[in-house]
C-alpha cells in the first residue's frame, strides 16, 4: 500500500470522448446490481455511515463524462450514472484513478485533497462518513466481478492485473505486506 | 530499548494495517463521545473493539483505549461504561483526561493500566507525580508545547513514562486548554470530542479558487497549484489591518523523526502518531516509515530519509516546539 507521488493518472481525452456515446441506462442498473451484491457482502460498510445511509453521494470522476449517483438507501444501494456533475447531499470529485486508489485503500483521502486530487463539496460529514466506511471495509471491486465467473475467473483477474499494471489504476485491493 | 511506536487506528481495518506495519502499540477508541475523535463513520462498537484486541494480541502488539473526554454532568455513566469495557475486552491500557474518570478507573478497575492523555496537558512533572501519586497514571501523553529540553527536564523528575507525538496534525495550543472551535461551530474537543467538526466544514470550489468555511466563515482561500488546508481556526489565515497572514501557525503537519534520536536521549519511552481519522493506507505508511527509524537507532545506524510529505496538511512538515522558535 503506498501513496506514491508519481502523479495520479488521467484517462486519456480521446478515450473520455469515446465514452459520451454510451448508453447510461444499461450501465446504472447493471451498476446498483452490482454494488447490491457489495452491499451483502460488506454489511457493516452501512452500519459505518449511520446518520448519513440514506443520503446522496455524487462520485464524480472528472476525467470521465459521466456521475455516478450513489444512495446507500440504509444496505439496498441504487445507482445512477448521469450525463455532468449529477446532483445530491456530498459530491466527492477526482481522477477515476483517484476515487479507485481509494476505494482499494491504496491512497490516503486526506493526502489526495492536500494535493487537491480530491474535491468534496456539499455535506462534508456525509463525505467523511462515506469515506471512512469504505475504508474499513477492505472492498476489492475485481474480486466481487472475477467471483462471478466461474471458471473465467483466473484469466480475468490475470487481465486485472495486467490493466493495473499498464495503467497504473488500483483495480483491486494491494496486498498489505506483513512488514514484522 | 527500541523506543515504542503508538500508532492510531479509527477503523478495525486500519488497526490490521497498523499491527502488518509493525506497530508496536495501537490506540482507538468507541464510537460515541468519550474520545476525542468523534468523527462520522469511525471508531469501534464493543464486538470491533475485542476482535481487535485478540487481533493484535495474536501478533504481539498491544492496544490502548482512548476515553479522553471530559464527562458531561449526570451523564457520567457512558463514560464509566466505556472504561469497564475497556477492562473486560482485555485492553492493555485506558487513555484517560478528567481527574473524575482516573479517580473512578483507579479505584474500580485497579488491574486496568492508566495513561494521562495529552488532553489533561500535563507540562510540568510537578502535575505529572501528582496524577501518578493520586491516580497510578503509569505514562503521560506530554501536550505539544514542549521542546526538547523541557522533556529532558520533566524526565529527570519522574518515574512516569512519557509519550510524545512525532507526527501528523499538529494542534498547537496545550490540548485540552483550547476553545477556538466552539466560536465558530459551538462545539470543541474537550466537550465533544472534535475540533472543527465535519458537520461544520464546508469546501467550495470555484474554477479551482477552493475556499475552506468552518461554521461559515472562511478559513482559507486557496489557489489552483496550491495544497489544500483543513479549515482549522489555529492555522487559520487571518487580516488584521494591511496584513494577512497565518497568525497561530501555518497549516503544516508535524514531523519530528529527525528528533527521535534526541528524544530518547531526553528519556522519552514511547513516540506517538498522529490521526485516527486517516485511512489504513496513511497508517501503513506512516508506521512502516517510524519503525524503520526506530529500529535504524536500535541497530545504532542512521535515521533513514523520510517519505512522508504528501501525506501532511499543506504538505509541508514542522518540527513544531519540539526546536521552538517564534514569529
Ligand atoms: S483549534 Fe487548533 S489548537 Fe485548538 S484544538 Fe483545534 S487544532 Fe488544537
Amino acid at each position: 500500500m503506498t501513496q506514491s507521488s508519481k502523479p495520479i493518472p488521467k484517462v486519456p481525452p480521446l478515450i473520455a470522448r469515446a465514452l459520451r456515446v454510451m448508453p447510461l441506462a444499461p450501465l446504472s442498473m447493471s451498476l446498483t446490481a452490482y454494488s447490491k451484491r457489495v452491499a451483502t457482502h460488506h454489511p457493516s460498510l452501512f452500519r459505518r455511515l449511520g446518520e448519513h445511509d440514506h443520503a446522496r453521494f455524487v462520485l464524480d470522476p472528472t476525467d470521465l463524462p459521466f456521475a455516478i449517483e450513489l444512495e446507500p438507501n440504509g444496505g439496498v444501494p441504487r445507482i445512477k450514472v448521469v450525463r455532468g456533475q449529477g446532483a445530491g447531499d456530498a459530491r466527492i470529485a477526482g481522477p477515476i484513478a483517484a476515487l479507485l486508489g481509494l476505494v482499494h485503500g491504496a491512497f490516503d483521502g486526506d493526502a489526495l485533497f492536500f494535493s487537491r486530487d480530491l474535491l468534496i463539496e456539499g455535506d462534508t460529514s456525509a463525505a467523511l462518513a462515506l469515506r471512512n466506511a469504505v475504508d474499513d471495509a477492505e472492498l476489492d471491486l475485481s474480486e466481487e466481478i472475477t467471483q462471478l465467473t466461474g471458471p473465467l475467473a483466473k484469466p480475468l483477474q490475470r487481465a486485472f492485473a495486467f490493466l493495473e499494471r499498464r495503467t497504473g489504476v488500483y483495480l483491486t485491493r494491494p496486498e498489505e505486506a506483513e512488514a514484522w | 530499548m527500541v523506543m515504542e511506536i503508538v500508532c492510531p487506528a479509527g477503523t478495525p481495518a486500519a488497526l490490521r494495517a497498523a499491527v502488518k506495519a509493525g506497530a508496536h502499540t495501537i490506540y482507538c477508541g468507541f464510537a460515541d463521545e468519550t474520545n476525542a475523535r468523534n468523527f462520522p463513520g469511525l471508531n469501534f462498537d464493543r464486538a470491533e473493539m475485542r476482535e481487535g484486541i485478540a487481533f493484535a494480541h495474536g501478533h504481539g502488539s498491544k492496544v490502548l483505549i482512548a476515553i479522553n473526554t471530559f464527562p458531561r454532568a449526570g451523564d457520567e455513566a457512558i463514560w464509566h461504561r466505556a472504561v469497564a469495557d475497556a477492562a473486560s475486552s482485555g485492553a492493555d491500557a485506558v487513555i484517560l483526561a478528567d481527574p473524575g474518570l482516573l479517580a473512578y478507573a483507579a479505584r474500580n478497575h485497579p488491574e486496568l493500566r492508566r495513561h494521562l492523555s495529552v488532553q489533561a496537558a500535563a507540562a510540568n512533572a510537578d502535575m505529572i507525580n501528582f496524577y501518578a501519586e493520586t491516580f497510578g497514571v503509569k505514562r503521560v501523553v506530554l501536550p505539544r508545547v514542549l521542546s526538547v529540553p523541557e522533556i529532558a527536564a520533566i524526565n529527570v523528575e519522574t518515574e512516569v513514562e512519557t509519550e510524545v507525538f512525532v507526527f501528523g496534525g499538529l494542534c498547537v495550543m496545550a490540548e485540552g486548554r483550547c476553545s477556538l472551535s466552539s466560536y465558530a461551530t459551538g462545539r470543541s474537543p474537550n466537550m465533544n470530542g472534535v475540533c472543527s467538526p465535519a458537520s461544520h466544514v464546508e469546501y467550495y470550489d470555484d474554477n479551482g479558487i477552493l475556499d475552506a468555511r468552518l461554521g461559515g466563515y472562511t478559513i482559507h482561500r486557496v489557489g489552483k497549484e496550491e495544497a489544500a488546508p483543513y479549515p482549522t481556526l489555529c492555522k487559520g489565515c487571518f487580516s488584521a489591518g494591511d496584513a494577512t497572514g497565518h497568525l497561530f501557525e501555518d497549516p503544516v503537519s508535524l514531523n519530528a523523526e529527525q528528533l527521535i534520536p534526541q528524544l530518547q536521549k531526553a528519556g522519552v519511552t514511547a513516540l506517538k502518531i498522529e490521526g485516527r481519522q486517516r485511512s489504513r493506507s496513511y497508517v501503513a505508511q506512516v508506521v512502516r516509515n517510524f519503525r524503520a527509524a526506530v529500529d535504524a537507532l536500535e541497530a545504532g545506524q542512521p535515521m533513514p530519509e523520510g517519505m512522508l510529505a504528501r501525506l501532511s496538511e499543506g504538505q509541508a512538515m514542522t518540527t513544531g516546539a519540539y526546536k521552538k522558535t517564534w514569529r
